[in-house]
């Protein structure tokens, strides 16, 4: 095929103005960037993936969005009468299933988003070896898309605070930043547990004892008024101990989460930052594990 | 003027190595956190060394360590269309994915002018549940385009997709020739710079891979450049400039694309003219018939690959059928080193035309007559067919080649003694007749001869 200088002219004027984007390929030496410009240039991409996720998980589900209420309400339903009927479990003077949903609430969107991530990798593997992309945006945009769950949900707590007549508190302003606390601890070990899930495959049967354990260390079923200080900033440790804590004390006007809310920001960052740490440095081997 | 220089470069090759480890089993690619705590038991210093990661070269003392690609250098420059050729594992593949950043290079640089686009990945992330509208977007993103950018070039698209009906239809309703469609067009519309093709022109039928690869010249035309990488030699002589010959990961040769393409034959493919599968599980066929050889013979009965011009070529086939009641035709493609398709041919022996074939191995044998072919490399691609119901049971394009010569002295054949350029894709040696029909046209006047002539 010949080509003269005549027949070039979208990519010629291109580089004469110097709009020609260069990518430089080489080895990492050391440190290995964490590169977020290059994640937010890829933002269409992070949404489109959210989108897709979204509209398939509904489109082919008798059910559909019902789905997201059913899970976290029987749960409910199933503490009420275990943990509160039968085994008469303390409920800080709420009754029961309130005081359940209210921690059940983050905590399935929280266990969900987590496992959602930790398998998001090995699941895009047709994606992640066809084409590149900060693969950053895989486990982010399934942390992303279980908020709509969320927000379905929330809609049966609404229905439920009208039922049993509590308004919320005027800190329930402060609510986006729990669930954000939720969304940053679970992202920040589902980057560890998928990558991880790449190289070891054990990951995926760990995920299920993972949250069941933490579900049990976390006061969903239980008040963490069972414990005095120090003890309860210590509790703090586990970040989503600060999440609940801060859903109740928003919504229902419960004890306020106090210090244990700073150890949980403060855990759920190093697990965030340490994620994505740990992620980039493994990233560049994805594509040929997978 | 370095600058001037580089930025008319397009790709910039250096050095280039992947290194691939491959586990000790036969595949592991991947570890189970077992071995892994075997290991760090064994060795507790290791685990110190567990978060500085990529420790893993010194880790793998047992394990195989294959460099994929080592030592690569190539500079392509902006609007140049060039050929990677080489045989399976050559490195072919490993050199795209690198270039389109799926993976690292163990070692060396890699600099591209111009957002990269590849037909690697046509039908990445095509969702089945998701519509074919629903589709384009989600696999434009996934590709890089701009939400507004696949605003613009939906209907066109849509249009090249040759899908419009149903591109409100969720994918898993389409035939797999229709998804494969839309996934191409959408990777055609992508308009990048620098365009990786990788044997894409496999997909579809006939009139849609025509239509592929006008669609790859006019991206050529447009000062895109390209590499493509293909077993398909005629395509690789007819779309390609330039030729890089990768063997075992490095690069043997380098050059014009239709003498690297000859060499590759000669060297590859010519040495042997005749091709024999001997396990008939992994020959080329399906449950009712496979081929068990091809094989290239002169009219003395000799395996050869070298013909003089006017000697015929004989194309010989073996096959096994292995279940009866199809009536199959046996049949051959042959092309030229240009790409060109010369011929098609089906079996023509009256004797088992149309009658179902019972079980057994079959040997079927055509003549291509001397004095016919033009000079050059031809390819042949045996294939067996069933024209009712209509069933490709098995086409191996460009298995066995063979050269065609003419060698001087050897009596009469169409150059008549020419020695220049002889054009033309075949070189029929036509019957001509030749009277002298009139002796004296000027009936006497002998005035007139040099009459006419002036």
């Amino acid at each position: 095929m010949k080509i003269s200088p005549m027949q070039v002219p979208s990519v010629v004027s291109a580089l004469e103005q110097g709009e020609i984007t260069h990518v430089h390929i080489e080895p990492y030496q050391g440190r290995v960037p964490l590169n977020l410009k290059e994640f937010w240039r890829y933002r269409e991409l992070l949404y489109f993936l959210v989108w897709r996720d979204i509209k398939v998980r509904y489109k082919q589900t008798l059910l559909g969005a019902t789905w997201a209420i059913i899970q976290p309400f029987f749960t409910m339903v199933v503490f009420s009468i275990f943990f509160g009927r039968m085994a008469q479990m303390a409920s800080n003077g709420y009754p029961y299933p309130i005081f359940s949903y209210t921690a059940l609430l983050p905590w399935t969107y929280f266990s969900g988003a987590l496992s959602l991530a930790a398998n998001s990798l090995v699941g895009s593997g047709g994606l992640i070896t066809k084409v590149y992309f900060p693969r950053l945006i895989v486990p982010v945009s399934s942390v992303l898309s279980g908020l709509v769950d969320f927000a379905f949900a929330f809609l049966v707590l609404i229905g439920m605070m009208i039922f049993y007549g509590y308004a919320p508190t005027i800190y329930i302003i402060l609510l986006p930043l729990f669930l954000l606390l939720a969304l940053t601890t679970a992202l920040g070990v589902g980057l560890w547990l998928s990558a991880l899930n790449v190289k070891y495959r054990d990951v995926r049967y760990l995920i299920p004892f993972l949250t069941q354990f933490w579900l049990f260390a976390t006061p969903v079923v239980y008040p963490s008024s069972l414990l005095s200080e120090p003890w309860r900033t210590i509790y703090g440790l586990n970040p989503m101990v600060g999440v609940v804590e801060g859903f109740r004390w928003a919504l229902l006007g419960d004890k306020p989460p106090e210090l244990m809310i700073l150890a949980s920001v403060i855990v759920s960052i190093i697990l965030l930052v340490s994620g994505v740490i740990y992620f980039r440095h493994t990233e560049d081997t994805f594509a040929d594990l997978i | 003027m370095t600058v001037r220089r580089q930025r008319h470069l397009s790709i910039q090759v250096e050095n280039l190595g992947k290194l691939y480890r491959i586990g000790q089993g036969a595949q592991a690619s991947y570890q189970t956190l077992r071995d892994q705590i075997s290991r760090f038991a064994a060795q507790p210093l290791r685990w110190l060394r567990f978060f500085r990661s990529q420790d893993a070269i010194r880790r793998d003392e047992e394990t195989f360590q294959i460099w994929a690609l080592r030592g690569v250098s190539f500079e392509v420059h902006q609007g140049e269309v060039v050929g990677i050729i080489g045989r399976n594992g050559a490195g072919k593949s490993t050199l795209l994915k690198i270039l389109t950043r799926i993976t690292v290079p163990t070692e060396g640089r890699v600099d591209l002018w111009g957002r990269v686009g590849s037909l690697l990945e046509v039908g990445t992330g095509f969702h089945k549940e998701l519509t074919g509208r629903e589709n384009v977007y989600l696999n434009g993103a996934i590709l890089g385009m701009k939400k507004t950018e696949i605003d613009q070039k939906f209907d066109e698209i849509v249009a090249f997709s040759e899908v419009e009906r149903f591109i409100d239809t969720p994918v898993k309703y389409y035939s797999s020739g229709m998804a494969m469609r839309l996934a191409f067009a959408v990777a055609a519309h992508l308009d990048p710079e620098i365009l990786l093709v990788d044997e894409v022109l496999a997909v579809g039928d006939a009139a849609f891979q025509k239509k592929c690869l006008d669609k790859m010249e006019e991206v050529g035309r447009a000062g895109r450049t390209i590499l493509f990488v293909s077993h398909h030699m005629p395509s690789i002589v007819r779309l390609c400039e330039r030729a890089v010959w990768l063997q075992d990961g490095q690069i043997y040769r380098e050059g014009p694309a239709h003498q690297i393409v000859s060499e590759y034959l000669t060297e590859s493919l010519g040495t042997t003219p005749s091709r024999e599968w001997p396990d008939f599980y992994s020959a080329p066929g399906d449950e009712v018939v496979r081929l068990l050889a091809i094989r290239i013979r002169n009219d003395r009965g000799e395996v050869t690959d070298t013909f003089d011009i006017r000697e015929p070529v004989g194309i010989e086939m073996e096959y096994l059928v292995l279940e009866g009641g199809y009536p199959l035709h046996a049949g051959f493609s042959l092309h030229n080193d240009e790409g060109q398709w010369l011929f098609a041919s089906l079996d023509t022996d009256a004797e088992w035309d149309g009658k179902p074939r019972q079980p057994g191995r079959y040997r079927s044998l055509a003549w291509i007559p001397g004095n016919f072919l033009a000079e050059g490399t031809m390819m042949v691609g045996p294939s067996i067919r069933t024209e009712d119901p209509e069933i490709l049971h098995l086409y191996e394009p460009d298995a066995v080649a063979f050269q065609v010569t003419e060698r001087p002295g050897l009596g009469p054949s169409s150059r008549m003694g020419f020695v220049g350029h002889f054009p033309g894709i075949i070189r029929p040696f036509l019957q001509w007749e030749t009277k002298l029909v009139d002796p004296s046209p000027w009936n006497g006047r002998s005035g007139l001869q040099m009459g006419i002539l002036r």
